[in-house]
């Protein structure tokens, strides 16, 4: 996990109360990092499969990112350069928060670039720009059982996955289709990987679906508060549920954003006056940035 | 803007500084000290001991010192901390009918060989608010007497005695006596057994065990429960190293423990028995304890051939929602920012709209032989 | 009335089925054969275990011994119990049906009837959503229950549509074999008529084979072509239902013929 330190290295803390020295690299004890390595090992072997792990308490809440925090403090190495993102940006509360306590803990090159990371923890958002063979996505997933809301027991989901019938799965969309006319469901959109699993892809909306797709970085997803780990390889099979008659569509902007002009990110929609005027611009900052930046070579 | 550009770190640091400033309060007033808590507000360290799953009155009172008195945020510290210390081992298991009893009750038996043992309760009080609490007292509490039994003898105990004529069911470890699985190191699974449940309940919220309880009570399955037996005291923990050849006592510890006596069963071929449900917590938790033991009772429906019938009865209810640090991070984790995935939403809300619209306005709405058209329902 | 198709080979076979409950013996060696397009009634009164019997043939529960035997597509005879969990499932959601006494036991209560009859198909693979509505408004038809009712959840249906909405949902794969526990139990008498009409229809039509659990000897005589009838656990007398109910010859099926007993 080698690569070279380009673009921002966001303030270290400078505080003396702040350094962890007595602290394991990463935070996590050896032990518990084999641990949760086991467990990644055999979702990667089973693509989509949720794996159950051990999950420790750590200093964020449960339903926090504790999940991602601890997959990446199993994968991270002092070569890695960091991203952590959170509803597409570098700066939203969460990121900082997280991105803080592994720079306390682990003390790796931190990066908004996405293109310079080789490990990036998102909540919510797969970034706009491709990513490359070596790269490591984590996932921070509040709810790994796609069926959850359609059947609570988990006794009952554990079979219907080992048995692969996802039929009650169909059934739901059926009946979005039925009642609205369309799927309802716009984030944590529903995928089958690998032909095999039904997966949640985490509530990333279902504009982002499509990257999961042959991503050639390798994908893993964190459920601390649930405790379950589950994987996408490098080039595996996902594919979003749909119906021959109602494809997959992804969401589509008549606006471009204020920013930088971009036709094919991902909007925030932010209101700018009392009037209620609406502005729209990108939700993945680094790719907004590196548009600004430099227009001519333009991302995505 | 709480998610400005590049504002976020500065806010994050910001509220360090206001949130010292809460803690602290009114600089005119002494502060609060880490042994004042531990010493004046054990029934809180108690609690934080009892969830955090950690022994230790000192870190309890600190967390609580740092939590501003929010228990379920100094459990989260407790559970915290301890999930960075490295284990040592396993003590033998506690032996409770050895404790140096505080209190000792029971409602099933008006006297019984140990006695009634009132103790330190808030049970008989009125509850009136003490005035006189307000200003430090100027003399020290008279002190009282301790326990009526010398500490070397054992009290038997409640489940002991109705034993002897086989009343109630014994509850014999499983075959081989295996090791219990261990909460704080392997994800929860169901079904779960009995040691594992309790566990669960061991470190589950209060708040929630004592409701859950006390749907069993009004008829959300109901198991006649009595308190056979409720234990307040101190009891050694001890060790047996591999390389010695007896048992080294590392000190001593509070708990609580409670015996529930419930409803008898019997099949064709057993005669009835009463049945049993088991509550245990560190430090004076009767609550807890109590609220345990009617919750273990209620989660053996199956095993009883009991009809699972309400929630109190449903292990992957129970057992999923007891505990305060999932619940409170995933109830307070929506604070966190979901504009996103808000934006998915309003988007597909403002198209159905518009599409309802556009159909109302135009031609009348076809008949029922044509195919079948999506129906927009409010 | 003889079926309509004979065959050497029956679809179903049980063999010596037993069960206990503790001390109680529910069922004690029952067999009988069943064959394609032939609807047996399993008769008697409140106790008597038949449901036992329909529930060990139907995968529901495990015997304690004996053996249930099930004609494959292929034609070979496979061992019912010893299929793993996951064919003995696919089986139950294609090639047979249960319908049960209560219907929302057999439903989906809050999903739409037009959902409730495409599971099957969507379990099957089916993923076109304009020929699943279609398949599914073709069946409501079938078991007359208006069109317009396709988008409305069983739970605003009366018990008798619920019932028919149940049939639809299980006849929609076709299946061959069709296990029936008490289907018009609890449906007011001109209800539980109609639903009768078109079972009979419907068995016939589609030439399935049927196991119907009934305390009811009407609903044997207008549906089943052959009967068991069971008491305390045992079939005590079986054969075709005409000449059973004319002619009993065990005492405990002449008590249940010349008298009304309480279901």
């Amino acid at each position: 996990m080698n690569a070279p330190t380009l673009g921002t290295v966001l303030h270290a803390p400078t505080s003396a109360s702040e350094t962890a020295a007595s602290v394991n690299f990463a935070y996590l004890d050896e032990r518990s990092k084999r641990m949760i390595r086991r467990a990644l090992l055999k979702a990667v072997a089973i693509p989509g499969y949720q794996v159950p792990f051990g999950s420790r308490e750590m200093p964020l809440p449960y339903g926090w990112g504790t999940g991602g925090i601890q997959v990446t403090a199993a994968v991270i190495g002092p070569n890695d350069t960091l991203k952590v993102i959170d509803q597409g940006s570098d700066d939203t509360v969460n990121a900082v928060n997280i991105r803080r306590f592994f720079q306390r803990t682990a003390g790796v090159p931190i990066t908004t670039q996405t293109r310079a990371a080789t490990l990036i923890q998102t909540r919510h958002r797969i970034p706009e720009t491709p990513l490359r063979e070596g790269q490591i996505l984590v996932y921070q997933v509040p709810v790994p059982e796609p069926l959850q809301r359609l059947e609570p027991r988990e006794t009952e989901t554990r079979t219907l996955h080992a048995l692969a019938e996802y039929g009650l799965m169909h059934v739901k969309l059926y009946e979005d289709i039925a009642r609205h006319g369309h799927i309802a469901t716009t984030y944590d959109y529903p995928v089958m990987v690998n032909d095999r699993y039904l997966m949640s892809p985490s509530p990333i909306p279902k504009f982002d679906n499509p990257k999961l797709h042959l991503n050639p970085a390798l994908q893993l997803f964190g459920a601390g508060r649930e405790k379950r780990i589950y994987a996408v390889p490098p080039y595996t099979k996902v594919e979003s549920l749909s119906f021959d008659d109602h494809p997959f569509e992804v969401q589509r902007w008549e606006a471009t954003c204020a920013l930088c002009g971009a036709t094919d990110s991902f909007l925030d929609e932010v209101i700018i006056d009392d009037q209620g005027t609406r502005q729209h611009t990108c939700s993945d900052s680094d790719h907004c940035q590196q548009r600004r930046d430099a227009p001519s070579a333009g991302a995505a | 803007m709480y998610v400005a550009v590049k504002g976020g770190e500065a806010a994050i640091l910001h509220s360090y500084r206001l949130l010292a400033q809460q803690r602290r309060g009114d600089a005119a007033v002494p502060e609060l000290s880490v042994a004042q808590i531990r010493q004046q507000m054990k029934l809180a360290v108690d609690r934080v001991m009892a969830e955090g799953s950690l022994y230790d009155p000192e870190l309890a009172a600190l967390a609580i010192k740092q939590a501003c008195g929010d228990l379920v945020e100094a459990i989260f510290l407790l559970r915290a901390y301890r999930a960075t210390l490295p284990r040592l081992g396993c003590t033998l298991a506690l032996r409770t009918e050895a404790m140096a009893l505080a209190r000792r009750i029971s409602a099933t038996f008006k006297d019984l060989p140990g006695g009634q043992i009132l103790g330190p309760t808030y049970d008989y009080t009125q509850r009136l608010l003490d005035f006189s609490l307000l200003a430090a007292a100027t003399e020290p509490p008279p002190t009282a007497a301790g326990p009526t039994l010398p500490p070397e003898q054992s009290t038997p105990r409640v489940v002991d005695l109705l034993n002897q004529e086989g009343l109630i069911e014994r509850c014999p470890p499983p075959e081989g006596d295996p090791e219990p699985m261990d909460l704080t190191r392997e994800p929860l699974r169901f079904p779960a057994d009995r040691a594992t449940r309790l566990q669960n309940l061991a470190r589950g919220d209060e708040g929630y065990l004592l409701a859950m309880a006390y749907s069993t009570q009004r008829g959300y399955s109901h198991t006649h429960p009595f308190v056979g037996e409720i234990r307040f005291g101190t009891v050694a923990v001890e060790l047996a190293p591999e390389e010695l050849d007896f048992t080294l006592s590392i000190g001593d510890i509070e708990l609580t423990e409670c015996e529930m006596v419930n409803q008898f069963v019997g099949s064709p071929s057993e005669p009835p028995q009463f049945t049993r449900g088991y509550g245990l917590a560190f430090g004076h938790s009767e609550r807890k304890a109590m609220a345990m033991s009617l919750v273990d009772r209620s989660l053996r429906a199956s095993e009883l051939g009991e009809a699972v019938q309400s929630p109190a009865q449903m292990q992957e209810f129970v057992l999923s929602h007891s505990d305060s640090l999932e619940a409170s991070g995933f109830v307070q984790h929506l604070k966190l920012p979901h504009y996103v995935d808000f934006q998915s939403e309003l988007d597909l809300v403002r198209r159905l709209r518009a599409e309802a619209q556009a159909q109302s306005q135009a031609a009348p709405p076809p008949s029922a032989a044509t195919p079948p058209s999506p129906k927009a329902q409010p | 009335m003889p079926p309509a198709t004979s065959s050497p080979q029956p679809l179903l076979r049980v063999q010596q089925l037993s069960k206990r409950y503790g001390a109680l013996t529910a069922l004690q060696d029952a067999s009988f054969e069943l064959w394609p397009g032939e609807v047996l009634a399993v008769v008697g009164e409140s106790g008597s275990g038949k449901s036992t019997l329909l529930n060990t043939v139907a995968a529901q529960m495990r015997p304690d011994s004996g053996c249930v035997e099930f004609r494959l597509r292929d034609g070979s005879l496979a061992d019912v119990h010893a299929l793993s969990a996951a064919r003995q499932r696919l089986l139950a959601r294609t090639d047979w049906g249960f319908v049960h006494q209560n219907p929302a036991d057999g439903l989906r209560m809050d999903v739409s009837a037009g959902a409730n009859v495409g599971e099957r198909l969507m379990g099957l693979g089916w993923r076109h959503y304009g020929q699943l509505r279609a398949a599914a408004l073709d069946w409501l038809q079938r078991v007359e229950i208006d069109a317009d009712r396709i988008d409305d959840a069983p739970r605003v249906f009366s018990g008798g549509m619920r019932q028919r909405l149940q049939i639809a949902r299980n006849l929609v794969s076709s299946p061959r074999l069709l296990f029936m526990d008490e289907p018009t139990s609890g449906l007011d008498v001109s209800v539980q008529a109609r639903l009768l009409d078109l079972l009979r229809r419907l068995t016939h039509e589609l030439q399935l084979a049927v196991v119907i659990v009934t305390h009811d000897l009407a609903v044997a005589r207008l549906l089943a072509q052959r009967m068991v009838v069971m008491q305390r656990g045992r079939i005590v007398e079986s054969g075709l239902t005409d000449q059973l109910l004319d002619d009993p010859q065990h005492p405990y099926t002449q008590l249940l013929v010349s008298s009304v007993l309480p279901p």
